[in-house]
Parts: C-alpha cells; structure tokens; sequence
C-alpha cells in the first residue's frame, strides 16, 4: 500500500500548509485593517461635529475666540493627516497621525474646560446635545483604539511565532503593525485658571 | 515603589483636583462584572419588587415583538472603576441582542456614585444615537431621580428607549436572517477531494482522476492563494495522489451513500422559555452617560 503512505504524507504537508498559518496570518491582517477603519470612521465622526459646536458656543462665549481658532485649526490639521492601510506599519507616519489627533483631543478638551465658565451655554439644549455627541464619541474612540491594539497585538504576535514566522518569511512577506497609543497631550491635565 | 513613591510626592504638590483626575483616569480596580440572571439586575436595590416584575414583563414582550434586547444593571458602587468601561464590559460580557442584528441596549445605574448610563448595541447605533440616549438619560431617567423615583425612572426610561427602537427589528426577521449562516472548514482540500470523488465514480479510472487532481489542485491554488509559484508547484503532486486515492475510494465505494448533515438553524431568542441569556449581539461603546 505505497500510495496510500505517500498519500497520507501528503495530506499531511498539505494540512501543514493551512497549520503553517497561511491563511490565519491573512484573516489576522485584515481584522487589523478593519479595526483601523473603525478607528478612522469614529474620528470622521468627531471631526464632523465641531464645526456645530464651535457654532453653538461661539454665540455664548465670545471671549475664547482663541480657544475656539486652536479647535478649528487642529481640526482642519487632524483631517489633512490620512493613514493608509499600508502605513500602519510605518512607524513615523503612524506617530504623526497620532500627533495630529491628540492635538484635537486636547484642544477639545480644553474648549470644554472653558465652556465650564458659561452657565448659560451649559443650559443650551443644542449644546447639551453636542456634548452627548462629542463625549459618546470620544468613547468610541477609545473603544474602536482599544480594539484595533488587541487585533495589532495578536497580529504581531503572530507573524513572530513559529511556523507562521517561516510562512510570512517565505510567502506573504506582511511588516508588523503600529499600536494606536493612548495620546500623552491628551492624558495631562488641561490648565485651569481660578 | 520609587516610582510610586515620587508619584505621590508628585501628587501632594498639586491641586487636589488635578490629583483626583490623573486617579481617576487610571482606576487599578476594576469591577467584576456580575451574572446575568434576568432583564433586571438590581444589585443596588432601588426597585420594588413590584417594579421588577413589571419591567420583566414589558421588556420580555417587547424582545418577543421585535427581538431587541434591552437589560437593567444598577450597582451599588463603581468602586473607582471607569463607568464606561464597566458598562462596556458588562455589555461585552452578557453580549445582550441577537447575533446577527446586536439589537441589544444596557441600562446601567451606580446607585453612589450618582451616575447613568446606556449603552447601545451596533444594531441600534441608528435610532438609539448617543443624542437620543443622552436625552433619555437628561429629560426622563434624571428628573425622577433627583425626587428619589428610581422605580419611576427606570420604568419611564426604559419605556423611552423601547419607543426609541421600536420597529427597527422584529422577531420574524431576526429568525430568519439568523439561519443561513455559513462557515468554511476545509478550504481548499475539502472540495478538491469532493470533486475528484465524484469523477472518480464519473470515470472509474484512478488514473484519470490522478490526472485531473494534477492539475486542477495547482489552478484552485492559484486562484486560492494568488501566484504563488511555489505552493502551486508543490500542489501538483499532492493533487495527483489526492486524485489517485478518491479514484481508488470511488471505485471501492460503490453504490455507499454519503450521510449528508444538515445545517443547524439554532436561533438564540433568549428569554422565551425559562431563564434569561444575551442572543450574542456586538457593541462598540455607542450610548451615552449621565448623572444625577
């Protein structure tokens, strides 16, 4: 029964082939670009609801015009800075388009401090209403963040392990993937004046 | 420890306020997220049994009407940890709404810390937007709070959000769209062997199917993994012995019937019958947040 070793063989290369992570690297790649796109649809999101805000409090508080321009022009700086697929690997690509967002967390951030002053405006359905908004989307932010990491981290790990690292050597060739950090502007604490 | 010790060194220098908020940011415990057990989970006990059964009932019809899943958390305390991530995380856990619409919405109320929120499911991010949830939260639940109603609060809030989602799902569909799923274990190999069983049993010739399996595992390779010359040069021998031995096993198989399995069309409508479970809906931190 000759064939049937050779055959047995065989079948054995070949369930080695899928074992070897061919097709696993490749779902573990695309689920990585899909956490990505989530993460770029959450920040559409809130780049399309400033331009309502600045409104809304720009007829209350008309004083913090400054506040209000640094806002604007982060928002018009985090849109121009675009992330390909492919450039996820690329680390200084990746890191400034992290730079370019945290720069609009943090004008955000301190736009809200500012707000705080304005009882009026803090009474305002309409911007009561974007507050929701906004904060709802900083929230997806970070969960579509948190997520896209999580599927970075397994695919890292993944084209690192062996059999799947002599795969992506010899055949698929895929770089490792940036994390999306936590931005360090957005974590200090805004100033606030008394 | 020198670290934490210079943290809080740090910490004694500035405003206790910022102190609070760089705590807060970075909460070390995080709260366990409690079982399932029913659509109302009040273990901070501001509801009256009365209120339970009746909430129970309402949302129980409400998810055999339309398949949505709306659930009821309160807790004492967060104990430190993040509100958002701890609804989040409860959702994840309980995964409320059904598997292929994630209709499902949490309720979550911090009896001490004051707090509220809701937290929607991806199938319901359209009409229970994070504007809607945060009215319900500011106009409905809080107002009732503040005189002390909890019962009349959660029972008018959740009434809200049923009115809020109300026709974006029924049952029927969630049925139906549920039972064609499909899953694909064997890749390549499964329907290469198939197919060179059944010409085998076509041509009674193992030659011929060694043949054909010579060839046609390098073409399905190609279109499978792209021009990758060297899987598809080693696909060609392993397609030929994979044809001789289906050609080998046709011919000995005979007239042998094949027991074809059937799908499965398991649908998840927790709650119709006995105790209560998540239909495995997804969440992705949509909702919002509240205080009162």
């Amino acid at each position: 029964m000759k064939p049937f070793r050779y055959f047995t063989a065989l079948i054995l290369s070949l369930l080695l082939l899928s074992g070897c992570g061919y097709n696993s690297l490749q779902m573990k790649e695309e689920a990585v670009f899909k956490a990505w796109s989530d993460i770029e649809s959450t920040l559409q999101r809130r780049g399309d609801l400033i331009p309502n805000l600045v409104e809304v409090v720009k007829g209350y508080a008309k004083h913090e015009r400054e506040t209000l321009e640094a806002v604007i022009k982060a928002r018009s700086k985090a849109s121009s800075v675009q992330l390909t697929p492919e450039a996820l690997s690329d680390p200084a690509a990746m890191q400034q388009f992290q730079a370019a967002q945290g720069g609009l967390t943090s004008a955000l951030s301190r736009l809200m401090v500012v707000v705080e002053q304005y009882p009026d405006l803090k009474a305002n359905q309409n911007f009561l209403d974007l507050q929701t908004q906004l904060e709802g989307t900083e929230n997806r932010i970070n969960v579509a963040r948190q997520r896209y990491n999580e599927a970075v981290e397994v695919f890292n790990a993944a084209i690192r392990k062996f059999p799947e690292s002599l795969t992506n050597k010899l055949l698929l060739h895929l770089d490792r993937k940036e994390y999306f950090k936590a931005d360090e502007t957005a974590k200090t604490v805004p100033q606030v004046k008394f | 420890m020198t670290i934490l010790r210079r943290m809080l060194t740090a910490c004694r220098s500035l405003p206790a306020v910022i102190c609070l908020l760089l705590l807060t940011a970075a909460p070390l415990i995080a709260l366990d997220v409690p079982r399932l057990t029913a659509r109302i989970n009040d273990h901070a006990a501001i509801l009256s049994p009365a209120t339970v059964a009746q909430l129970e009932n309402s949302l129980s019809l409400f998810e055999q009407e339309q398949s949505t899943q709306i659930v009821v958390l309160t807790v004492p305390s967060l104990e430190g940890d993040s509100l958002e991530d701890f609804s989040l995380r409860v959702a994840e856990k309980w995964r409320i709404g059904q598997e292929d619409e994630d209709n499902g919405a949490l309720l979550v109320i911090a009896k001490n810390d004051r707090k509220i929120r809701i937290e929607v499911g991806y199938g319901l991010e359209g009409t229970l937007t994070d504007l809607v949830a945060g009215r319900i939260i500011r106009d409905v639940i809080t107002p009732q709070f503040r005189n002390g109603n909890f019962d009349q609060g959660v029972v008018e809030g959740t009434a809200a959000m049923m009115a809020a989602v109300k026709g974006e799902f029924s049952a029927e569909q969630s049925r139906s769209s549920s039972a064609g799923s499909e899953n694909d274990p064997g890749g390549l190999l499964v329907p290469l062997l198939i197919g060179l069983f059944f010409l085998g049993r076509i041509f009674r010739n193992r030659w011929l199917t060694a043949g054909i399996g010579g060839v046609a595992a390098p073409v399905l390779g190609f279109f499978t993994f792209g021009a990758h010359w060297l899987i598809i040069l080693a696909l060609i021998p392993i397609g030929l012995v994979a044809g001789l031995l289906a050609g080998i096993v046709a011919a000995s198989a005979g007239s042998g019937r094949m027991g074809g399995g059937g799908w499965s069309s398991g649908v998840g409508l927790g709650g119709f019958s006995g105790g209560f479970s998540g239909g495995g809906g997804g969440f992705g931190g949509g909702g919002a947040s509240g205080g009162w």
